[in-house]
């Protein structure tokens, strides 16, 4: 298991080192820099100091290997636009894309997996395809859609819940949902392929053999067997939850790194633009990396491979 | 206590309009071997997972009777028929390969089912465990209860499944088909160890098999299947004595007899399938594959004794067999 874990990170640590080339990159390629810094209206002597300023007129690969010095150490540069550190900024939004993200995946994972669970147990009842169309509505609602209409009908309507802005564990419910809704329909369809693909297995007649409780029967033998495959998803599942909170946190004002990533990009705001991209991604490798971690606990037979 | 353990008396099963197993009689003797044989298709699996109500969604099945240790079992609730499975009922499967958890270890899934039935401690279920292992002839069973199935071969899984399946001190074990996935070699040694635990441990054991030469070596009391019914039954001796269903008669020449079958010589077999049978079937499920047919065959077949206090269902007399030879 500690090999396993060990070669799992080396892995992570490749995959971090090859998208912070590619972060630092696509900035670079998207135009000279330093004229979409000095602005429009600069000359051509403003955009030359602002290049030798910003270090821009050196190799590329003395600036990579200093921007990534300095990124290793917590220091993103400044923001052009915020007139702050770029680190600070992301260290003051992350707790609420993080909140936004861990109440999403809780609130997914709470309907999803015995919604899977029900409609496994019931194949081909009406549960079942109730199950279904719920799962086949949720994908084809695009997330804006229903953050509006939750916005009009708990928020406007009923008044019970705040329709914008950042503040207390109120402002997550509606942006809370509206994520969950986008991993629902994919966690769902996963958990009950994996039930019935579980339940119609050998290993469960044998347990049924044994005379196990319904109980240990759904909830031991077969739901952790189940399992692998949604901890896999439902990592992959978190990756889209990050990209997702860019839009859900503009829809709700919510002012965390999604928000964040939006205001950046749409100011040209370069070092917070790549700084927002390397921290979603090394979160999403991360999360890849528990969950590889998480299946080797589940399923034995990872670990010696 | 009744010397029959278990009693089924004209089983039906059927899936959707596939009749699987119609009519079914046998019972069971304590501490004997009874084995139901057949060709792949016959309904020998679903007869025995209908006596653990264990078949698959969509089985139905009937039965005037079907008793275990004088219990009606129909008329039991699942929860008490899991009480009996087991714990009094135990069953190893044809497939040792898949038919353990893949996620938890063998000392685990053997201890689980001693605590969920007799409860005690974990510990005591794993010493248990432990001491079973070392019967089922597993060498370090300290070592095994600790690995997961993936690490042990076919043959070892199958002498786990064994031992998982004594664990509670069963009266009755089905065993379907324990030894066709395995190697001839070990075949021979799990046979060999399900004789010794009958003899040890005064089990019942019904052994499902489409191969005569185990039922020749080990069983007590045989019923051939055909298409869902049992076609002829009684003793062993008495059924290989005088085996007067044209279909035994055809398995049995399927069998390699020492000295009687060259060696570039391709065993015998019954040409044909076996038929899928639908509601409302009339006659002999037999006729199509049979060299005796007759139009007579398509209607009421007869159940009849032959020589050896064993039945047949055919329309031909009893004794025909040696008739025949003499002639
Ligand atoms: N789960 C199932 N669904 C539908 N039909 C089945 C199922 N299981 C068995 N059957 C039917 O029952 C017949 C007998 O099967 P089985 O008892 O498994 O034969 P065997 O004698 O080889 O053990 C098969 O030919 C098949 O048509
Ligand atoms: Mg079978």
């Amino acid at each position: 298991m500690l090999r396993f874990a060990l070669r799992r990170f080396v892995v992570a640590l490749l995959v971090a080192l090859t998208v912070m080339v590619l972060s630092f990159m696509l900035t670079r390629l998207s135009g000279d820099l330093a004229i979409s810094i000095a602005g429009a209206s600069a000359t051509q002597a403003d955009v030359e100091i602002i290049r030798k300023a910003y270090g821009l007129d050196r190799p590329l690969v003395l600036q990579f290997l200093e921007w990534i010095g300095r990124a290793a150490l917590g220091d993103f540069g400044e923001s052009f636009f915020f007139k702050a550190r770029t680190a600070d900024l992301i260290k003051e939004r992350m707790p609420i894309t993080l909140t936004l993200g861990l109440t999403g995946l809780i609130l997914a994972l709470l309907v999803s997996i015995p919604l899977g669970i029900l409609a496994a147990v019931r194949e081909n009842t009406w549960v079942d395809r109730l199950v279904q169309v719920i799962a086949m509505v949720g994908q084809a609602m695009p997330s804006f859609w229903l953050g509006l209409i939750l916005m009009i009908t708990l928020g406007l309507q009923l008044g019970w819940l705040p329709i914008s802005g950042t503040g207390g564990p109120e402002h997550y419910v509606m942006p809370g949902i509206v994520l969950a809704f986008s991993a629902i329909p994919a966690l769902t369809r996963l958990t009950r392929a994996g039930m019935i693909q579980a339940l119609g297995s050998d290993y469960i007649r044998t347990a049924r053999a044994k005379g196990l409780s319904r109980l240990s029967i759904l909830g031991k033998h077969a739901l952790r067997n189940a399992a692998i495959p949604v901890v896999s998803i439902a990592a992959v599942q978190l990756g889209f939850m990050l990209g997702g909170s860019i839009v859900i946190e503009t829809v709700f004002a919510l002012h965390g790194v999604g928000f964040l990533a939006w205001e950046s990009i749409s100011k040209n705001d370069f070092p917070v633009v790549q700084a927002v991209v390397l921290v979603l991604a090394l979160i999403y490798i991360a999360l890849t990396m528990a969950a590889d971690l998480l299946n080797a606990l589940l399923d034995p037979r990872l670990r010696a491979a | 206590m009744s010397d029959t353990l278990l009693e089924v008396r004209n089983l039906h099963v059927e899936f959707g309009d596939t009749v699987a197993v119609r009519d079914v009689s046998f019972s069971v003797a304590r501490g004997e071997t009874h084995c139901l044989v057949g060709e792949s298709g016959c309904g020998k699996s679903v007869s025995s997972l209908a006596v653990m109500n264990l078949l698959a969604r969509g089985g139905r099945r009937s039965a005037e009777r079907l008793a275990f240790d004088g219990q009606d079992l129909p008329a039991l609730p699942e929860r008490r028929m899991a009480q009996l499975r087991g714990d009094r009922m135990a069953m190893i499967f044809q497939e040792p390969m898949t038919s353990l958890n893949p996620a938890y270890t063998i000392g685990s899934q053997m201890a689980e089912v001693y605590t969920r039935h007799r409860g005690g401690s974990r510990r005591a279920a794993l010493d248990r465990a432990a001491g079973l292992l070392a019967k089922v002839g597993i060498t370090a069973p300290g070592m095994r209860l600790g690995q997961f199935p993936h690490q042990l071969s076919g043959g070892l899984r199958q002498r786990v499944m064994i031992a998982m399946a004594l664990m509670c001190d069963p009266e009755l074990l089905i065993a379907d088909e324990p030894t066709t996935a395995l190697d001839v070699t070990v075949q021979a040694q799990i046979l060999r160890l399900l004789a010794e635990l009958q003899r040890d441990l005064g089990l019942a054991i019904l052994l499902i098999t489409h191969d005569l030469g185990v039922v020749a070596r080990i069983a007590h009391r045989v019923s051939v299947m055909y298409a869902g019914q049992v076609v002829e039954s009684g003793p062993t001796a008495a059924l290989f004595a005088d085996p007067s269903h044209p279909y035994t008669r055809g398995l049995l020449d399927c069998v390699p007899v020492p000295g009687k079958v060259r060696r570039d010589e391709p065993l015998g077999s019954i040409p044909g399938m076996v038929p899928r049978i639908r509601p409302g079937f009339q006659g002999c499920g037999f006729r199509d594959r049979c060299a005796h047919a007759a139009p007579v065959c398509a209607g009421e077949v007869p159940r009849q004794h032959g020589a050896g206090a064993h039945e047949f269902l055919c329309r031909l007399p009893p004794g025909w067999t040696a008739r025949e030879q003499a002639a």
